[in-house]
Protein backbone atom coordinates (compact mmCIF):
# COMPACT_ATOMS: atom_id res chain seq x y z
CA UNK A 1 0.00 0.00 0.00
CA UNK A 2 1.41 3.37 -0.92
CA UNK A 3 1.04 6.56 1.06
CA UNK A 4 -1.43 9.14 -0.21
CA UNK A 5 0.55 12.00 1.34
CA UNK A 6 4.20 12.94 1.47
CA UNK A 7 6.32 14.73 4.04
CA UNK A 8 5.79 18.48 3.88
CA UNK A 9 2.38 18.21 2.23
CA UNK A 10 -0.53 20.24 3.62
CA UNK A 11 -3.44 18.11 4.79
CA UNK A 12 -6.87 18.75 6.25
CA UNK A 13 -8.16 16.59 9.09
CA UNK A 14 -11.68 15.37 8.40
CA UNK A 15 -14.39 16.85 10.54
CA UNK A 16 -17.32 14.99 12.01
CA UNK A 17 -18.16 12.81 14.96
CA UNK A 18 -18.70 9.21 13.88
CA UNK A 19 -19.45 6.74 16.68
CA UNK A 20 -16.83 4.29 17.90
CA UNK A 21 -13.23 4.17 19.09
CA UNK A 22 -11.66 7.10 17.23
CA UNK A 23 -8.00 8.08 17.75
CA UNK A 24 -8.28 11.46 16.00
CA UNK A 25 -8.58 14.04 18.78
CA UNK A 26 -11.58 16.37 18.59
CA UNK A 27 -9.47 19.50 18.88
CA UNK A 28 -7.76 18.73 15.55
CA UNK A 29 -10.80 17.71 13.51
CA UNK A 30 -11.38 20.16 10.68
CA UNK A 31 -7.90 21.72 11.15
CA UNK A 32 -5.19 21.91 8.55
CA UNK A 33 -1.58 20.91 9.13
CA UNK A 34 1.58 19.62 7.49
CA UNK A 35 2.79 16.02 7.26
CA UNK A 36 5.91 15.78 9.37
CA UNK A 37 6.67 12.05 9.46
CA UNK A 38 5.30 8.94 7.76
CA UNK A 39 5.32 6.33 10.52
CA UNK A 40 4.37 3.30 8.41
CA UNK A 41 1.25 1.18 8.44
CA UNK A 42 -0.66 -0.06 11.45
CA UNK A 43 -3.77 -2.10 12.10
CA UNK A 44 -6.82 0.15 12.27
CA UNK A 45 -7.64 0.85 15.94
CA UNK A 46 -11.22 1.72 15.05
CA UNK A 47 -11.71 -1.95 14.16
CA UNK A 48 -9.28 -3.51 16.65
CA UNK A 49 -11.36 -1.97 19.43
CA UNK A 50 -14.27 -4.19 18.40
CA UNK A 51 -12.35 -7.44 18.17
CA UNK A 52 -11.80 -7.25 14.40
CA UNK A 53 -8.49 -7.75 12.59
CA UNK A 54 -8.03 -4.08 11.68
CA UNK A 55 -6.88 -5.02 8.18
CA UNK A 56 -5.86 -3.74 5.73
CA UNK A 57 -3.37 -1.72 7.74
CA UNK A 58 -3.68 2.07 7.56
CA UNK A 59 -0.81 4.49 6.96
CA UNK A 60 -0.12 6.65 10.01
CA UNK A 61 1.30 10.17 9.87
CA UNK A 62 2.67 12.62 12.40
CA UNK A 63 0.91 15.86 11.40
CA UNK A 64 2.05 19.26 12.66
CA UNK A 65 -0.33 22.17 13.29
CA UNK A 66 0.34 25.79 14.14
CA UNK A 67 -1.10 26.47 17.58
CA UNK A 68 -2.47 29.81 16.39
CA UNK A 69 -4.47 27.95 13.73
CA UNK A 70 -5.81 25.41 16.23
CA UNK A 71 -6.87 27.84 18.98
CA UNK A 72 -8.22 31.30 18.08
CA UNK A 73 -7.01 32.77 21.37
CA UNK A 74 -3.66 30.92 21.67
CA UNK A 75 -1.51 32.75 24.20
CA UNK A 76 1.98 31.40 23.42
CA UNK A 77 4.53 32.35 20.76
CA UNK A 78 3.43 32.50 17.08
CA UNK A 79 5.80 29.68 16.09
CA UNK A 80 4.48 27.17 18.65
CA UNK A 81 3.13 23.93 17.22
CA UNK A 82 1.20 20.83 18.20
CA UNK A 83 1.63 17.47 16.47
CA UNK A 84 -0.43 14.30 16.60
CA UNK A 85 -0.48 10.88 14.96
CA UNK A 86 -3.36 10.66 12.50
CA UNK A 87 -4.40 7.78 10.24
CA UNK A 88 -4.64 8.35 6.51
CA UNK A 89 -8.39 7.79 6.30
CA UNK A 90 -8.86 10.83 8.55
CA UNK A 91 -6.89 13.12 6.20
CA UNK A 92 -7.67 14.92 2.94
CA UNK A 93 -5.27 16.78 0.66
CA UNK A 94 -5.63 20.51 1.05
CA UNK B 1 1.07 15.12 61.15
CA UNK B 2 0.11 14.18 64.70
CA UNK B 3 2.32 11.11 64.90
CA UNK B 4 5.83 10.52 63.77
CA UNK B 5 7.54 7.36 62.62
CA UNK B 6 10.07 6.34 60.07
CA UNK B 7 8.01 4.70 57.31
CA UNK B 8 6.23 6.54 54.53
CA UNK B 9 2.53 7.11 54.27
CA UNK B 10 1.64 7.53 50.62
CA UNK B 11 -1.36 9.82 50.73
CA UNK B 12 -1.96 9.44 47.00
CA UNK B 13 -2.38 5.69 46.98
CA UNK B 14 -4.32 4.67 50.06
CA UNK B 15 -4.63 0.98 50.76
CA UNK B 16 -7.96 -0.22 49.38
CA UNK B 17 -10.33 -1.61 51.94
CA UNK B 18 -13.83 -2.95 51.51
CA UNK B 19 -14.21 -1.42 48.05
CA UNK B 20 -16.62 -3.26 45.76
CA UNK B 21 -15.09 -4.15 42.38
CA UNK B 22 -16.23 -1.89 39.53
CA UNK B 23 -17.87 -3.19 36.36
CA UNK B 24 -14.50 -2.87 34.61
CA UNK B 25 -12.77 -4.83 37.37
CA UNK B 26 -15.29 -7.65 36.96
CA UNK B 27 -14.99 -7.55 33.16
CA UNK B 28 -11.18 -7.74 33.39
CA UNK B 29 -11.41 -10.63 35.84
CA UNK B 30 -13.86 -12.57 33.64
CA UNK B 31 -11.74 -12.12 30.49
CA UNK B 32 -8.51 -12.94 32.32
CA UNK B 33 -9.96 -16.13 33.79
CA UNK B 34 -11.31 -17.20 30.40
CA UNK B 35 -7.98 -16.61 28.65
CA UNK B 36 -6.16 -18.64 31.28
CA UNK B 37 -8.80 -21.40 31.19
CA UNK B 38 -8.49 -21.60 27.40
CA UNK B 39 -4.68 -21.76 27.66
CA UNK B 40 -4.11 -18.55 25.67
CA UNK B 41 -1.61 -17.73 28.41
CA UNK B 42 -0.96 -18.99 31.92
CA UNK B 43 -1.40 -17.17 35.21
CA UNK B 44 2.38 -17.23 35.53
CA UNK B 45 2.82 -15.64 32.06
CA UNK B 46 0.52 -12.83 33.18
CA UNK B 47 2.28 -12.33 36.50
CA UNK B 48 5.64 -12.33 34.72
CA UNK B 49 4.45 -9.65 32.25
CA UNK B 50 3.03 -7.41 35.01
CA UNK B 51 6.23 -7.85 37.00
CA UNK B 52 8.34 -6.91 33.95
CA UNK B 53 6.18 -3.88 33.10
CA UNK B 54 6.26 -2.60 36.67
CA UNK B 55 10.00 -3.15 37.05
CA UNK B 56 10.85 -0.52 34.42
CA UNK B 57 11.57 2.88 35.94
CA UNK B 58 12.77 6.32 34.80
CA UNK B 59 16.28 5.15 35.76
CA UNK B 60 16.18 3.05 32.57
CA UNK B 61 15.35 6.08 30.42
CA UNK B 62 18.03 8.08 32.26
CA UNK B 63 20.71 5.51 31.30
CA UNK B 64 19.70 5.79 27.66
CA UNK B 65 19.78 9.60 27.75
CA UNK B 66 23.18 9.67 29.49
CA UNK B 67 24.57 7.32 26.85
CA UNK B 68 23.21 9.54 24.07
CA UNK B 69 24.93 12.54 25.68
CA UNK B 70 28.21 10.65 25.85
CA UNK B 71 28.24 8.76 22.56
CA UNK B 72 27.38 10.69 19.35
CA UNK B 73 27.01 7.52 17.25
CA UNK B 74 24.55 6.07 19.77
CA UNK B 75 22.66 9.37 19.84
CA UNK B 76 22.35 9.40 16.05
CA UNK B 77 20.98 5.86 16.08
CA UNK B 78 18.66 6.59 19.01
CA UNK B 79 17.08 9.41 17.00
CA UNK B 80 16.89 7.54 13.68
CA UNK B 81 16.21 3.96 14.84
CA UNK B 82 15.35 3.95 18.55
CA UNK B 83 14.25 0.31 18.66
CA UNK B 84 17.62 -1.01 17.45
CA UNK B 85 19.51 1.45 19.64
CA UNK B 86 17.81 0.50 22.90
CA UNK B 87 17.69 -3.21 22.10
CA UNK B 88 21.47 -3.07 21.81
CA UNK B 89 21.47 -1.89 25.44
CA UNK B 90 19.49 -4.95 26.45
CA UNK B 91 15.98 -3.49 26.60
CA UNK B 92 13.30 -5.81 25.33
CA UNK B 93 11.03 -3.67 23.18
CA UNK B 94 8.95 -6.59 21.92
CA UNK B 95 6.03 -6.04 19.56
CA UNK B 96 4.87 -3.14 21.75
CA UNK B 97 4.17 0.32 20.32
CA UNK B 98 6.97 1.97 18.38
CA UNK B 99 9.26 4.34 20.21
CA UNK B 100 10.13 7.77 18.81
CA UNK B 101 12.83 9.92 20.42
CA UNK B 102 12.45 13.71 20.17
CA UNK B 103 15.53 15.87 20.72
CA UNK B 104 15.04 19.05 22.73
CA UNK B 105 17.43 21.84 21.80
CA UNK B 106 17.93 25.52 22.58
CA UNK B 107 15.54 26.35 19.70
CA UNK B 108 12.92 23.59 19.95
CA UNK B 109 11.31 22.20 23.09
CA UNK B 110 9.04 19.14 22.84
CA UNK B 111 6.51 18.27 25.52
CA UNK B 112 4.61 14.98 25.35
CA UNK B 113 0.99 14.25 26.20
CA UNK B 114 -1.69 11.73 25.40
CA UNK B 115 -4.91 13.76 25.20
CA UNK B 116 -7.04 10.65 24.58
CA UNK B 117 -5.82 8.43 27.43
CA UNK B 118 -2.39 7.80 28.97
CA UNK B 119 -0.03 6.51 26.21
CA UNK B 120 3.49 6.81 27.59
CA UNK B 121 6.95 5.38 26.74
CA UNK B 122 6.60 2.67 29.38
CA UNK B 123 9.37 0.59 27.83
CA UNK B 124 11.91 3.14 29.12
CA UNK B 125 10.04 5.06 31.85
CA UNK B 126 7.72 2.50 33.46
CA UNK B 127 4.17 3.47 34.45
CA UNK B 128 3.19 7.14 33.95
CA UNK B 129 2.82 9.48 36.94
CA UNK B 130 -0.67 10.47 38.11
CA UNK B 131 -0.35 14.01 36.76
CA UNK B 132 0.34 12.68 33.25
CA UNK B 133 -2.99 10.83 33.33
CA UNK B 134 -4.94 13.73 34.85
CA UNK B 135 -7.60 15.51 32.76
CA UNK B 136 -6.04 18.75 33.92
CA UNK B 137 -2.65 18.06 32.25
CA UNK B 138 -4.10 16.30 29.20
CA UNK B 139 -6.60 19.06 28.56
CA UNK B 140 -4.47 22.08 29.29
CA UNK B 141 -1.00 21.30 27.93
CA UNK B 142 -2.21 21.33 24.32
CA UNK B 143 -4.00 24.66 24.73
CA UNK B 144 -1.57 26.51 26.98
CA UNK B 145 1.79 24.66 27.03
CA UNK B 146 3.72 27.70 28.22
CA UNK B 147 1.32 28.23 31.12
CA UNK B 148 1.48 24.56 32.13
CA UNK B 149 5.29 24.50 31.88
CA UNK B 150 5.45 27.59 34.08
CA UNK B 151 3.44 25.70 36.70
CA UNK B 152 6.12 22.97 36.53
CA UNK B 153 8.69 25.70 37.19
CA UNK B 154 9.90 25.77 33.58
CA UNK B 155 10.19 29.15 31.89
CA UNK B 156 10.89 29.21 28.17
CA UNK B 157 11.76 32.24 26.12
CA UNK B 158 9.25 33.12 23.36
CA UNK B 159 12.05 32.58 20.83
CA UNK B 160 12.02 28.86 21.69
CA UNK B 161 9.41 26.93 19.70
CA UNK B 162 7.27 24.79 21.96
CA UNK B 163 6.01 21.71 20.22
CA UNK B 164 3.39 19.63 21.99
CA UNK B 165 3.35 16.04 20.75
CA UNK B 166 0.09 14.18 21.29
CA UNK B 167 0.62 10.40 21.23
CA UNK B 168 -2.75 9.51 19.78
CA UNK B 169 -1.93 6.20 18.09
CA UNK B 170 0.81 3.58 17.76
CA UNK B 171 3.87 5.68 18.60
CA UNK B 172 5.28 6.44 22.05
CA UNK B 173 7.38 9.56 22.47
CA UNK B 174 10.43 10.01 24.68
CA UNK B 175 12.17 13.38 24.98
CA UNK B 176 15.96 13.48 24.73
CA UNK B 177 16.68 16.58 26.85
CA UNK B 178 19.68 18.85 26.25
CA UNK B 179 22.84 18.00 28.16
CA UNK B 180 23.27 20.46 31.04
CA UNK B 181 26.17 22.90 31.08
CA UNK B 182 29.26 22.19 33.22
CA UNK B 183 29.05 18.43 32.75
CA UNK B 184 32.14 17.96 30.57
CA UNK B 185 34.08 14.88 31.55
CA UNK B 186 31.28 13.42 33.67
CA UNK B 187 30.79 9.66 33.45
CA UNK B 188 27.59 8.17 32.03
CA UNK B 189 26.67 6.91 35.48
CA UNK B 190 27.03 10.39 36.94
CA UNK B 191 25.19 12.03 34.02
CA UNK B 192 22.28 9.59 34.44
CA UNK B 193 21.67 10.96 37.95
CA UNK B 194 20.81 14.35 36.40
CA UNK B 195 18.12 12.89 34.14
CA UNK B 196 14.70 12.95 35.79
CA UNK B 197 11.47 11.37 34.61
CA UNK B 198 9.90 14.79 34.04
CA UNK B 199 12.63 16.02 31.70
CA UNK B 200 12.06 12.94 29.51
CA UNK B 201 8.39 13.96 29.16
CA UNK B 202 9.51 17.52 28.40
CA UNK B 203 7.93 19.42 31.29
CA UNK B 204 11.32 20.45 32.64
CA UNK B 205 15.09 20.29 32.10
CA UNK B 206 17.63 17.84 33.54
CA UNK B 207 19.07 18.75 36.91
CA UNK B 208 22.16 20.92 36.98
CA UNK B 209 25.29 19.31 38.45
CA UNK B 210 25.47 22.16 41.00
CA UNK B 211 22.10 21.20 42.52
Amino acid sequence: MSNAFKVGQRVLVKDGDPPGHIRTPFFLRGKSGVVETIHGEFRNPEELAYGKEGLPKKPLYLVRFLQTEVWVDYRGAPGDTVSADIYEHWLDAE
Amino acid sequence: MAHHHDHDHDDHAPIEEGKAPSEFDLLEQAIRELLIEKNVFSADDLRRQVDRTDSVSPADGAKVVAKAWSDPAFKAQLLSDPKTAIEALGYDVGPAPNLVVLENTAALHHVVVCTLCSCYPRVLLGPPPDWYKSKEYRGRVVIDPRGVLTEFGTQLDDAVEIKVVDSTADMRYLVLPPRPADTEGMSEEKLATLVTRDCMVGVTFPDSPSN
